[in-house]
């Protein structure tokens, strides 16, 4: 099968690989490829806006804007309501990092080039993965911070503020096979801020978010409700301890429920996004 | 219009150089919808030489090495690299391989330092091994004192040093250079062509595709021509010269005042000639070196002075244009637009 023995006197005696070749496996190669990522990060800094500057400018604008005209059954009021909310949006929007930089690896041709490597084909999406659950960490950190200077406050227990934060990760994990997926059909950077800007963000309002949702509109409360993003959120307030009151009856069944709703979601909307990502990923990368 | 250099010339290079060949490309066939990008293409690369992938823009070259680097599947045929098919064992392809593609790939927002210890430990090269390569490698391409900065800053001929150097990180044997020198200035040019020429006496077995005659005249041992996506003649750089035409006598002379005279001289023995006044130049359709010493003898023997004289081959270019109808580096009639070519 090789042509080692064929041994021209001149030719290199070989065309194996050079010895000391030990390819490591899927874990290793992602880290490789995860630190690549965050070197960007070090190297733009300005990368970090959309978890650091963009939410807390959106907390302050809740809080003080609408905030007294909002009325919650929270312990600060809407401020310490808003931070979930705001936390739910952060995380949502890791589709967001997951896509944009995955295009731009794919527009650059840094993908081909990792895919000339006798490496696995997958760490390229699991190192942009855990690269952007890091990126999307850094603004659950961010939120938090900024939530203590405006008045909010966990007061459940430690283990439920902790199982909070999980739920937060599980569902920034679902929803990097939502940024895949967008990531390998788009053509261009622009073309993905432009196609997330006109359904992420909208998603993430029709939800319980922002506002509570009985005041809205039967049909609209109905969407809103049955919005996994509702599930998550919900969660995040009660195990923090943020809305003592919990959700009126009237409410959908998923928000009496919420945490177990949010696992249910994260487990389906990783079980058919998950292959519809990968299989775009393999069409983009095989043409 | 194909010449004799044709598909047997693969078999005569291989059994001749008693070398087994490094690539092999087999019937190779895209197809991207209803567009045939490459429609058939077979070749032979012996191991410790230089093939040449010569065509226009859109001729297939790109698609060509995307489907022997496992990076594109081919919808027919199959290509060898290191003995391994492309299709059934392209880890073991990847293993064997270097690519420099296209566009520099090199991260911009890592150093180049950076840039090639990533690629090192992907391989999976234990750390100390990467450093030291990484160091080498800055060394041999001239890029120690940039090593520090981020490649965002380098210039094009620095993006195209790093990216070969990221491609030789693992000392592959086998190596493929997609239009390695395009956007470079000429210095950077021959930069890179030095630097070609010593892997390649070093044992690595390369592919270039390229859209300059003189890339290929200058670095190839064989070079094989596509044209939308089929090969069109395949041979020695001076097999392919010499199935273009034959080559011409040039007489330079000194003094405007002489050609006259000299045109007389050459005409004697060369009929068929064209005169250039402007550069005081006669070209003759020369039968080989007879004529050319017969020429030679008789300026000798006059009292007109010569700047020059000489045997000029026709260029590769001029080989293009005789295969085609139209010349390389047209990128007009690669994309189908005659009308404004001749504009």
């Amino acid at each position: 099968m090789t042509l080692d023995q064929t041994g021209h006197p001149e030719a290199r005696p070989s065309l194996e690989p050079e010895g000391g070749l030990h390819r490591g496996g899927l874990l290793r190669q992602s880290l490789v490829i995860t630190r690549r990522n965050l070197t960007h990060i070090k190297r733009m800094p300005e990368m970090l806006l959309d978890v650091t500057i963009q939410p807390v400018m959106f907390v302050l604008l809740f809080a003080y804007v609408f905030g007294s005209s909002i009325p919650t059954d929270s312990p600060s009021g809407y401020r310490e309501w808003l931070l979930g909310g705001i936390m739910g949006q952060t995380i949502t929007f890791s589709s967001f990092i997951v896509a944009l930089g995955l295009t731009a690896d794919l527009d650059k041709g840094i993908v081909d080039r990792m895919r000339s490597l006798p490496i696995n084909p997958a760490a390229v999406l699991v190192g942009r993965s855990i690269s952007s659950l890091i990126h999307s960490s850094i603004g659950l950190v961010v939120m938090s911070l900024t939530g203590l200077v405006v008045g909010w406050r966990i007061r459940g227990s430690l283990l439920d503020a902790l199982l909070g934060y999980l739920l937060l990760i599980a569902w920034g994990f679902a929803m990097i096979w939502v940024g895949i997926l967008v990531g390998s059909a788009m053509r261009s950077v622009e073309a993905v801020n432009g196609l997330m800007f006109a359904t992420m963000f909208p998603i993430t309002f029709l939800a319980n978010t922002f506002a509570p949702t009985d005041k809205m509109e039967p049909w609209l409360r109905a969407i809103a409700e049955w919005n996994p993003i509702s599930s998550l959120v919900q969660s995040v307030r009660q195990l923090w301890g943020n809305d003592p009151d919990g959700v009126p009856a009237s409410a959908a069944y998923p928000l009496h429920h919420p945490e177990v709703a949010t696992l249910i979601w994260v487990v389906v909307i990783t079980l058919v996004m998950a292959p519809l990502a990968l299989r775009a990923f393999r069409k983009r990368t095989s043409t | 219009m194909p010449l004799s250099v044709g598909v047997a010339s693969v078999v005569i290079m291989t059994t001749t150089r008693g070398a087994g060949l490094a690539i092999e490309a087999d019937g190779l066939v895209k197809r991207f919808g209803d567009n045939l990008a490459v429609d058939g293409v077979s070749f032979g690369v012996p191991q410790g030489t230089v093939l040449g992938l010569l065509g226009p823009n859109g001729a297939g070259k790109t698609t060509t090495v995307r489907m022997m680097t496992t990076l594109t599947m081919p919808t027919a045929g199959t290509a060898r690299v290191a003995g391994f098919d492309v299709r059934q064992h392209p880890g073991e392809v990847r293993a064997r391989l270097g690519l420099t593609g296209q566009a520099a790939t090199v991260d911009e927002l890592l150093t180049g330092r950076e840039n090639l210890r990533m690629i090192g430990s992907l391989y999976g090269l234990p750390r100390a091994e990467v450093k030291r390569r990484s160091d080498e490698l800055l060394e041999r391409f001239s890029l120690t004192e940039a090593a520090g900065r981020i490649a965002k800053g380098y210039s094009g001929g620095m993006r195209r040093r790093l990216d070969l150097a990221v491609s030789l990180i693992a000392h592959p044997p086998v190596l493929f250079l997609d239009e390695p020198t395009t956007g470079l200035d000429p210095r950077s040019r021959v930069e890179l062509w030095e630097v070609l020429r010593d892997l390649v006496r070093e044992g690595t077995t390369l592919l270039l595709t390229t859209q300059y005659l003189e890339e290929a005249d200058h670095l190839a041992d064989d070079i094989v021509v596509i044209d939308r996506g089929t090969v069109i003649a395949q041979g020695t750089p001076l097999q392919l010269k010499d199935a273009a035409g034959k080559a011409s006598i040039v007489v330079t002379v000194s003094h405007a005042a002489d050609l006259d005279e000299a045109e007389r001289l050459v005409r004697a023995s060369v009929p068929e000639l064209h005169v250039d006044p402007a550069a005081r130049q006669i070209t003759a359709a020369a039968n080989g070196l007879a004529d050319m010493t017969r020429i030679a003898a008789l300026f000798a023997d006059s009292a007109i002075e010569l700047d020059d004289l000489g045997l000029k081959r026709p260029s590769l270019d001029d080989v293009f244009l005789h295969l085609t109808g139209h010349r390389a580096e047209d990128e007009t009639a690669a994309t189908g637009q005659p009308e404004e070519a001749l504009a």
